[in-house]
């Protein structure tokens, strides 16, 4: 059986990451790269390995329990080091080993030469291959857990490997405080997930007697309504959790900053990967979810605003990886909307396809840093489609996907999306809809600024290269995945109205997982008209974009001048970091310094009391050791007087 | 009485270290060599030594499950001793590595110094299985003897021969006690065996009165406060391989033959003894913390962590049931590794100068990481599994003693336990904040010469200390298997 072999796929990432940490400066760059890369390739054949199993499972069975061994079993209540393995996780295995597979191989090229353009040195190359096979370990840890401490050890795990590889370029006071940033207010997210854990355990932990899923589920069928009024609070605190992993509002701000870590992180763990780990645990805890209307509601209106409000923010950024960033945030809060809707399998199905075309963009955009020595300004740019045809192939691609230009694979994932808001809530469709309308032109006008027209920097122009070949074909590989991934996930009524040989591939797969849970339809005839509306609308993106930077018409010009008074409020992006500052930060300090100056003495006297009391008791009872051997005796001999007292008289 | 009627079985284990010990011995005068051969001959005995440890661990594995008495009622052969010797069989190993380079720069004296350690084992095995008070009080002699010997082992240095000297008269007071101890139990059952104690005890004066001398006997063996004084003393003095082994190999088999008193002799009520064994727990950790924190010597320090560490342990005993003897046996195994594996560390600390005291002091630590970074990840591997800190052997070793403790309803004496942890935190984390914060100054920059033998020691104590963490589950449980066996 493949299953008993599952533990292999955790492995191998585990020695890529101990050979390269103890050998990987001595080895040189070709053999660190060469072991990393293979760790996740055969972790990568794993995860093949593992989903063609599962689809080889009788009917009635869908997924797969494997104890890798119990590792805390204490007073009743048990934690196992166990794998679930469920069409859900297979999904989510396959994309962080296959999409990080090429990630790894276009880092292998990438991160021959540093932040400052100088070849790398081979410890920091080693180190960096450590930090990514540490990430892979910990992201499948995630997904594969079968129950939330072991889930919350690896959301922490892809925690610290992001700190540590937005902060690569350490010695930069930038990447530094990046890194910083993106700890911090994470941590207010993971605040939430070990409450809401906390929280299960007291709900469930008795009679359950752990924390795996089918446990907690399985507890939920025989709950008391009070229990299932508290799901209400655990589900936000988990909903806390999943913002700040997936930087939704209010915790997005660390997102856009964590851009200071090198291209292929911001692609793998920025984008495709742990960013989703928040869509990946809320679309776990659907059962939760279910019972607690109010947070889906609230997890809906999250992504929806989400969405738009980076969306719009995306449109007037000039840094190439920052009209990324906030498009990230943008499709993530699609992702939110579609798990808030109640449409499960539209939202990992935009997260699958997602991770294609916005790795994409990320490594193409990392493609086009190495080639103008590390410039991502677009006001800069211009004309670089002539310098660089196979990167602006690639790029033009990727945007297509990510502005849902119809029948490329972002096309049919938003509007699997767009379709569950439909049924659910107006407001929100038309958000989604208007959001479609934004994606399409940033994204075009990221490619018309960057690639098209004239250099506006001659002497960066003059010096560009293409990208060398070892990062081109990971790129074609993803750019494939990003028009034709969206196959997979064809709309069910398409197969029966026109007769399609496949029907929605993806949902079939993933139906075990949600079982019981009704995928929204409607009649083919609206479902055709949301198609061609939301297909209309990125055409329309589309065609503003193009208007506006290729043809430059007049009109576009005064349409920009009739919104500019929106252009303070987007351009500091909405003044979140400065309330942040003003509301959290700053009180927050002044609070510190009162602590530091005004009530230092009390807070600092009890503190040292304490430790002052303990040390000189240390001192007292230090002092009794004399040296001398009577004075021992006699403590001893008093002992013995002690017990015999005790015991004669007691 | 008929030689071959005795099962010799029972005892194969500790008759293997027995005679691997006399085959050191006797090589000490078989032939005379040269200066440079005596080394290479001390490495040859060590490799001897450790082959018998081996098959002593080989031969305990094979008859793991099958319960033994014999010699009259004399010895019990069970999960509990099997246990017992792996304990005592890993920390004569680790020493025996210790001392591989160790040994050889104070003395050439190595047969007799590996002789009495294999006779240490011995008779700390032969502990761990007795049911009968003379087997019992000769094994305890044999170990004693062997130790006092073992711990003023360094001639050169006075104050190995003071800690040897302070170690010798305690122990014999302490060994007088226990001698009268039994005699009143002698006097009061007729019997020396302890069914037949448990079984004819009045239950008056003698009983309680010889009870409360043994137990004497134990607590200063465990290092248990007020009987705790000779510690600091012997394990500064001692040579560090020897105070490795003895910190663990004694604390088990005493612990261990402790417990067997206790629950097969002992004919006073449950109430009446646990309470005696939660003061003295209680009085153990708080001391051996509290006394912990301002030493400057790590050696030092270690000594009263590991008085402390005693306290924890005699926790499971006053809980007295199963999950409180598994807690006990998981806590003796991960002690062994991360306690041995911090004394490997601080051996390595220690000044080149055989003649004076030569201290592992908080001074050589400082900004170890910067010299030798896997040496100081090592030691703060040990540190943080002592401190308790997950997902170390050392948290769990807790997490379970306590577990037993509040399932035993001794609530009060678990939240004593948490504070003490927290208070030993600030001692563990000393070590490891001058060894990662503070620069390296002139004196501590040179790079230290670290053995093959001595990384081998480490190398698997930090495997012991992060493996019995991580796979705290199953080992737990395997434990819990054999001694769910045990009538209680």
């Amino acid at each position: 059986m493949i299953f008993d072999y599952a533990w292999l796929i955790l492995l191998f990432p585990a020695l890529g990451l101990l050979f390269n940490a103890f050998f990987g400066r001595r080895v040189g760059h070709k053999v660190a790269a060469i072991v990393a890369n293979l760790a996740v390739a055969l972790s990568f054949l794993m995860a093949v390995a593992l989903a063609m199993g599962l689809s080889a499972l009788p009917g009635d069975e869908s997924s797969v329990e494997v104890l890798l061994w119990p590792w805390i079993h204490i007073a009743g209540f048990q934690v196992d080091m166990a794998l679930l393995i469920d069409p859900l996780s297979s999904v989510m295995i396959l994309v962080v080993t296959g999409i990080g597979l090429l990630i790894h191989i276009y880092s292998a090229t990438y991160m021959k030469v540093d932040d400052e353009h100088q070849p790398m040195d081979e410890r920091r190359y080693a180190r960096f291959f450590v930090y990514m096979n540490l990430f892979i370990l910990m992201m499948l840890t995630l997904v594969l857990a079968n129950n939330y401490v072991m889930l919350y050890l690896g959301w922490e795990g892809v925690g610290l490997a992001s700190y540590l590889l937005i902060g690569f370029w350490f010695y930069k006071p930038s990447a530094a405080d990046a890194a910083k940033k993106a700890f911090l207010v994470n941590r207010v997210g993971d605040f939430g997930m070990a409450l809401a854990i906390m929280w299960m355990f007291f709900l469930f932990g008795k009679e359950a007697g752990s924390l795996s899923f089918d446990a907690v589920f399985a507890a939920l069928e025989t709950a008391s309504p009070a229990v299932v009024a508290a799901l209400t609070g655990v589900t936000l605190l988990l909903l806390l959790a999943a913002t700040g992993k997936s930087a939704q509002i209010p915790l997005f701000v660390w997102l856009p900053d964590a851009m200071e870590g090198p291209s292929p992180v911001s692609a793998l763990i920025h984008a495709a990967t742990m960013v989703t780990a928040g869509v990946y645990m809320l679309a776990r805890s659907h059962p939760l979810l279910e019972l607690a209307p109010a947070t889906m509601t609230l997890i809906a209106w999250i992504g929806g605003l989400t969405a738009l409000m980076a969306a719009s923010i995306a449109i007037v950024q000039t840094d190439l990886k920052r009209i990324l960033a906030y498009s990230t945030i943008s499709q993530l809060g699609y992702m939110f909307l579609g798990v808030g809707v109640g449409a499960y399998v539209a939202s990992v199905f935009h997260l699958y396809t997602h991770a294609f075309f916005k790795a994409l963009l990320f490594l193409a955009a990392g493609s086009v840093m190495h080639a103008l020595h590390g410039e991502l300004n677009i006001d800069l740019m211009g004309g670089l489609r002539k310098k660089l045809p196979v990167t602006y192939a690639q790029f033009l691609i990727g945007a297509l996907a990510l502005a849902g230009f119809p029948l490329l694979s972002g096309y049919w994932s938003k509007d699997a999306i767009l379709l569950g808001a439909f049924v659910t809530s107006y407001p929100l469709y038309a958000i989604g809809l208007f959001t479609a309308l934004l994606t399409a032109f940033y994204s075009l006008r990221a490619v018309y600024r960057a690639f098209h027209g004239q250099p506006r920097d001659e002497h960066l122009y003059d010096h560009a290269h293409e990208q060398p070949r070892g990062m081109t074909w990971p790129l074609w590989a993803l750019a494939f995945g990003a028009v034709f991934a969206g196959l997979l996930g064809l709309p069910a009524i398409f197969g029966k109205e026109f007769g399609f040989p496949v029907g929605n591939l993806i949902e079939g797969w993933l139906k075990p997982t949600f079982e019981g849970l009704s995928e929204p339809h409607v009649a083919f005839s609206t479902e055709m008209a949301l198609f061609i509306s939301s297909g209309f609308v990125a055409l329309i993106g589309i065609y503003l974009a193009y208007a506006r930077y290729v043809k430059q018409s007049g009109w576009t010009l005064s349409l920009q001048k009739a919104l500019s008074p929106l252009q303070p409020a987007l351009e500091n992006k909405y003044w979140v970091d400065e309330i942040y500052f003003a509301v959290i930060v700053n009180p927050l300090r002044a609070l510190a310094r009162f602590f530091a100056t005004g009530a230092e003495g009390v807070i600092d006297g009890v503190v040292n009391g304490v430790g002052a009391v303990t040390t000189a008791a240390g001192v007292g009872i230090a002092r009794l050791q004399t040296g001398l051997l009577s004075w021992y005796a006699l403590s001893l001999f008093l002992g013995v007087v002690l017990l015999l007292i005790y015991f004669v008289f007691a | 009485m008929n030689l071959s009627s005795l099962n010799w079985n029972s005892l194969l284990p500790e008759l293997v270290i027995v005679a691997t010990s006399l085959i050191v011995l006797i090589t000490a005068v078989v032939g005379k060599v040269s200066r440079v051969d005596r080394i290479a001959r001390g490495h040859a005995l060590a490799v001897v030594t450790l082959i018998g440890l081996l098959i002593a661990a080989g031969l305990t594995i094979m008859q793991l499950s099958q319960p033994a008495s014999d010699f009259m009622g004399m010895v019990q052969s069970d999960a509990l001793s099997h246990y017992l010797n792996l304990v005592i069989l890993l920390a004569a190993a680790l020493a025996v590595l210790l001392a591989w380079d160790y040994l050889g720069r104070f003395t050439y004296s190595f047969s007799e110094f590996y002789s009495l350690l294999l006779l240490a084992v011995a008779g700390m095995m032969f502990l761990g299985k007795s049911t009968e008070l003379i087997t019992l009080f000769v094994s305890l002699e044999i170990l004693s003897i062997s130790l006092y010997i073992l711990t003023g082992f360094n001639r050169h240095q006075l104050a190995s021969a003071e800690a040897s000297l302070k170690y010798f008269l305690l122990g014999a007071f302490a060994s007088g006690f226990i001698v009268y101890g039994a005699a009143l139990l002698y006097g009061d059952t007729g019997s020396t065996w302890f069914s037949d104690i448990a079984a004819n005890a009045s239950g008056g004066f003698l009983t309680l009165a010889g009870f409360a001398l043994l137990l004497v006997g134990f607590a200063f063996k465990i290092a248990a406060v007020p009987f705790h004084m000779w510690t600091p003393d012997a394990y500064q003095g001692a040579p560090t391989p020897v105070t490795a082994f003895m910190s663990v190999g004694t604390k088990a088999a005493a612990l261990v033959a402790l417990f067997r008193v206790l629950q097969s002799a002992v004919s006073a009520p449950y109430e009446t003894w646990a309470w005696a064994l939660a003061i003295l727990s209680l009085l153990t950790m708080t001391v051996g913390n509290v006394a912990a924190l301002r030493q400057t010597s790590i050696k030092r320090l270690l000594a009263y962590s590991s008085i402390a560490q005693a306290g924890y342990m005699l926790i499971g005993l006053v809980a007295g049931t199963v999950l409180g003897l598994q807690a006990m046996l998981f806590y003796l195994f991960a002690y062994a590794f991360m306690n041995i594996g911090a004394f490997a560390c601080a051996s390595l600390l220690e000044s080149d100068d055989w003649s004076e005291l030569q201290d592992a002091s908080m001074a050589n630590a400082r900004g170890l990481f910067s010299r030798q970074p896997l040496l100081a990840t090592a030691l703060a591997i040990f540190m943080f599994s002592l401190a308790g800190i997950p997902p170390l052997a050392g948290f769990f070793g807790k997490l379970y003693l306590f577990d037993a403790a509040i399932d035993a309803g001794w609530l009060w004496l678990a939240l004593v336990a948490v504070i003490n942890s927290v208070i030993s935190a600030y001692y563990y984390m000393r070590v490891v904040v001058v060894m990662f914060m503070e620069a390296p100054d002139e004196s501590t920059r040179v790079r230290l010469p670290i053995p093959d033998s001595a990384i081998l020691a480490i190398v698997i104590a930090v495997l012991g200390a992060l493996l019995l963490g991580i796979l705290a589950g199953p080992s737990f449980a395997s434990l819990g298997q054999a001694v769910v066996a045990w009538r209680f």
